[in-house]
């Protein structure tokens, strides 16, 4: 058996209003170590949501999730925080960096935030991981010298910094060339096969959802689909 | 430097124009405090200068501050004792064995006491009436307590000793009654003595009450003017420490049974009107600094809407909610630090040309009196970082308790 790293048990989440908006409802989910798994739909049919619960960032209006084992239901602000940085790495579908900071020191920040590493041991990871995302040209950049696909991959190499147990992307490769989007691909893929670690993306490409372990797909919230991804 | 330091600063950086707005508003504040506060203080302790120079730091006189009790009273001191038809009794007042109490005052160190007879008369002169304290000395020991010498504009203490009825008056007196050195007034006493007094001298405390209705004589001449010789009803005390007098007036009222008053209790009134000048002082710069928060408390407000997208991503990343209060509290504290030490520099220029400013009062001409102390530079940093933290980190929290996704979700 492997080890369930994420688990989500009958997850809603409803916006309240005068008319309250469904995001997503009934989604129950195991995913384990060493899993790449793609998360498919059409636009508006709940990933991001998913995905922010899944992440922690956003707290379900029914069901739970437990992370490594975990139950969160219980959890205060700063307790999600603490598991966020500690097993969680997450890329948000609009890239965002610190404007102010240059591209490696916007990897740095959760390493230094952990307070793990000294500085100089700091430093050389986050030059590894952007190296490794193709970007060691641009580590000294801040985020306004960077081109969209570049400033993805940086936000990528952020979330890849304190070595998470489990990586949440969303949409990582919309704004990649061919030939960079493969290189992220294959990284996420080594990820999981390699270090086990979990994987969990989302994207509109087939061909990619196709190269993943796990294809789950959503329509209007709900899960329609939840099988081995064919290619 | 601490990552969150740098964020806090890198925001900072993003706002120059506004910041140094703020910066400014807190630089004023504080600055106009210590130049404030040492030209208050200053005025206040040159006041208290000028009193306690021209009134001994403690004044023990032939008075109780509470009645002998009644024999009666003393035999049964817990029954419930009236008595009607009584007589004070007519004692000849004065201090008891005003002598060996002075030389035991002496012998404290410290401390330097001389005795006097106080006494209502009134000094005649060109058909003027003037009611004065007047007060019977020895110039000798005159001299240890009391400022008179160096008050004097005209004559010399000793000259007491050489007319046969001398007398030293206030410069306000003498002009009231026109009268001048050599001039001679009639002095009558309640006890219906009359003398004819001759002016041998003048001096000027620069306190009216004190210029206009004291005069000075020898003790001698006193006790005769009153008719009680070899009584003394007041030993005046000079001590080291103005500012210790009233701790040494109750021990000395403890060991002597009379009635000890120090300057300050003498003048309680007018020290409560110093005290208000401090509140209204504080209440102004208070002001000032309130008026600064506002200014801080709006830019670190616009930097949380600004960096909404920040906070998120920070959160997001694992950042706990006090991390993010002290990212814009810190952003204030460092607004309100640059300020002060910006203020500090303000308020030191602002002292040095208000020390540079001449005044003149009563045809003296003199600077600003200034007091500057270290507490005030301290105290003005403190009003300064409370003011600007507490501004900061009512927006701070509110960042702080921001949910990411909302922000997420607002900015696609
Ligand atoms: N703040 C909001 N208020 C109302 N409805 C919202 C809000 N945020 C999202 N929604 C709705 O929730 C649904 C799910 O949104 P979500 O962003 O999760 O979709 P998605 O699958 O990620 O879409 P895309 O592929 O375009 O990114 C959508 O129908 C969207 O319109
Ligand atoms: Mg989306």
């Amino acid at each position: 058996m492997r080890r369930v790293t994420l688990k989500a048990t009958g997850l809603a989440r409803v916006l309240p209003g005068a008319v309250p908006v469904t995001l997503v409802r009934d989604i129950s989910l195991e995913v384990t170590a060493g899993e790449f798994v793609a998360i498919t739909g059409p636009s508006g049919s709940g990933k991001s949501s998913l995905l922010y619960l899944l992440g922690l960032l956003d707290r379900p209006s029914a069901g739970s999730v437990e992370v490594d084992g975990q139950p969160t239901a219980d959890m205060s602000g700063d307790q999600l925080a603490a598991l966020r940085l500690a097993k969680l790495g997450f890329v948000f579908q609009f890239h965002f960096l610190l404007p102010e900071f240059s591209a490696a020191e916007n990897v740095m920040v959760p390493l230094q935030r952990a307070g793990r590493l000294d500085s100089r041991a700091i430093a050389e990871w986050a030059a590894g991981l952007l190296a490794m995302l193709g970007l060691a040209d641009a580590a000294d950049k801040r985020p306004d010298q960077l081109s969209g696909g570049q400033r993805q991959r940086v936000a990528i190499a952020r979330a890849l910094a304190n070595d998470p147990l489990v990586l949440l992307a969303d949409e990582p490769t919309g704004s990649l060339d061919s030939v960079n989007a493969r290189i992220v691909w294959e990284s996420f893929a080594d990820l999981a096969h390699k270090q086990q670690k979990t994987v969990i993306v989302v994207t509109h490409n087939a061909a990619f959802a196709a190269a993943a372990d796990r294809r789950v797909h959503l329509v209007d919230g709900r899960i329609v689909s939840d099988r081995p991804a064919t290619a | 430097m601490g990552l969150l330091a740098r964020i806090a600063l890198a925001h900072l950086r993003g706002r120059v124009r506004q910041s140094l707005v703020s910066v400014l508003g807190v630089a004023t504040g504080v600055g106009f405090f210590i130049a404030v506060a040492a030209l208050m203080e200053g005025s206040q302790r040159d006041f208290i200068a000028t009193l306690v120079d021209a009134i001994p730091h403690i004044t023990i006189r032939d008075e109780f501050r509470n009645p002998a009790p009644q024999p009666i009273r003393a035999a049964n001191p817990d029954a419930a004792v009236q008595l009607d038809g009584l007589k004070p009794k007519d004692e000849l007042r004065g201090i008891r064995n005003a002598r060996a109490r002075l030389a035991a005052l002496d012998s404290i160190s410290g401390l330097v006491a001389a005795p006097s007879l106080r006494g209502q008369v009134v000094l005649r002169y060109g058909g003027k009436d003037m009611g004065v304290s007047l007060i019977g000395i020895e110039p000798a020991r005159e001299r240890r307590v009391s400022q008179l010498e160096a008050d004097l504009v005209q004559g010399r203490l000793e000259d007491l000793h050489t007319a046969a009825n001398a007398i030293i008056v206030g410069t306000v007196l003498a002009e009231k009654l026109g009268a001048r050195v050599g001039d001679t007034l009639l002095a009558s006493s309640a006890a219906g003595i009359r003398l004819r007094v001759k002016v041998v001298g003048l001096f000027r405390t620069g306190v009216m009450g004190v210029d206009r209705g004291q005069a000075y004589a020898l003790l001698k001449k006193v006790q005769v003017l009153q008719e009680r010789p070899n009584v003394i009803n007041e030993i005046r005390v000079k001590v080291g420490d103005v500012y210790q007098a009233a701790v040494i007036a109750r021990d000395l009222e403890a060991r002597l049974g009379y009635r000890a008053e120090s300057w300050d209790e003498a003048n309680e009134g007018f020290l409560d009107a110093l005290r208000i000048r401090n509140i209204i002082l504080y209440s102004v710069v208070g002001a000032i600094l309130l008026v600064a928060s506002f200014g801080i408390f709006n830019i670190i407000s616009t930097v949380t809407y600004e960096k909404a997208r920040d906070i998120a991503i920070l959160k997001a990343l694992g950042f706990a909610e006090r991390d993010i209060r002290w990212i814009f509290t810190a952003e204030g504290l460092v607004v309100g630090a640059i300020g002060a030490a910006l203020g500090w520099g303000l308020g030191y220029l602002l002292c040095r040309v208000l020390s540079q400013v001449e005044i003149t009062l009563q045809s003296e001409t003199r600077t600003l009196p200034l007091y500057e102390a270290p507490a005030f530079y301290a105290l003005a940093l403190g009003f300064a970082l409370a003011s600007a933290g507490f501004a900061a980190y009512l927006p701070a929290r509110r960042a702080a308790r921001l949910n990411p996704v909302d922000i997420v979700r607002g900015a696609q």
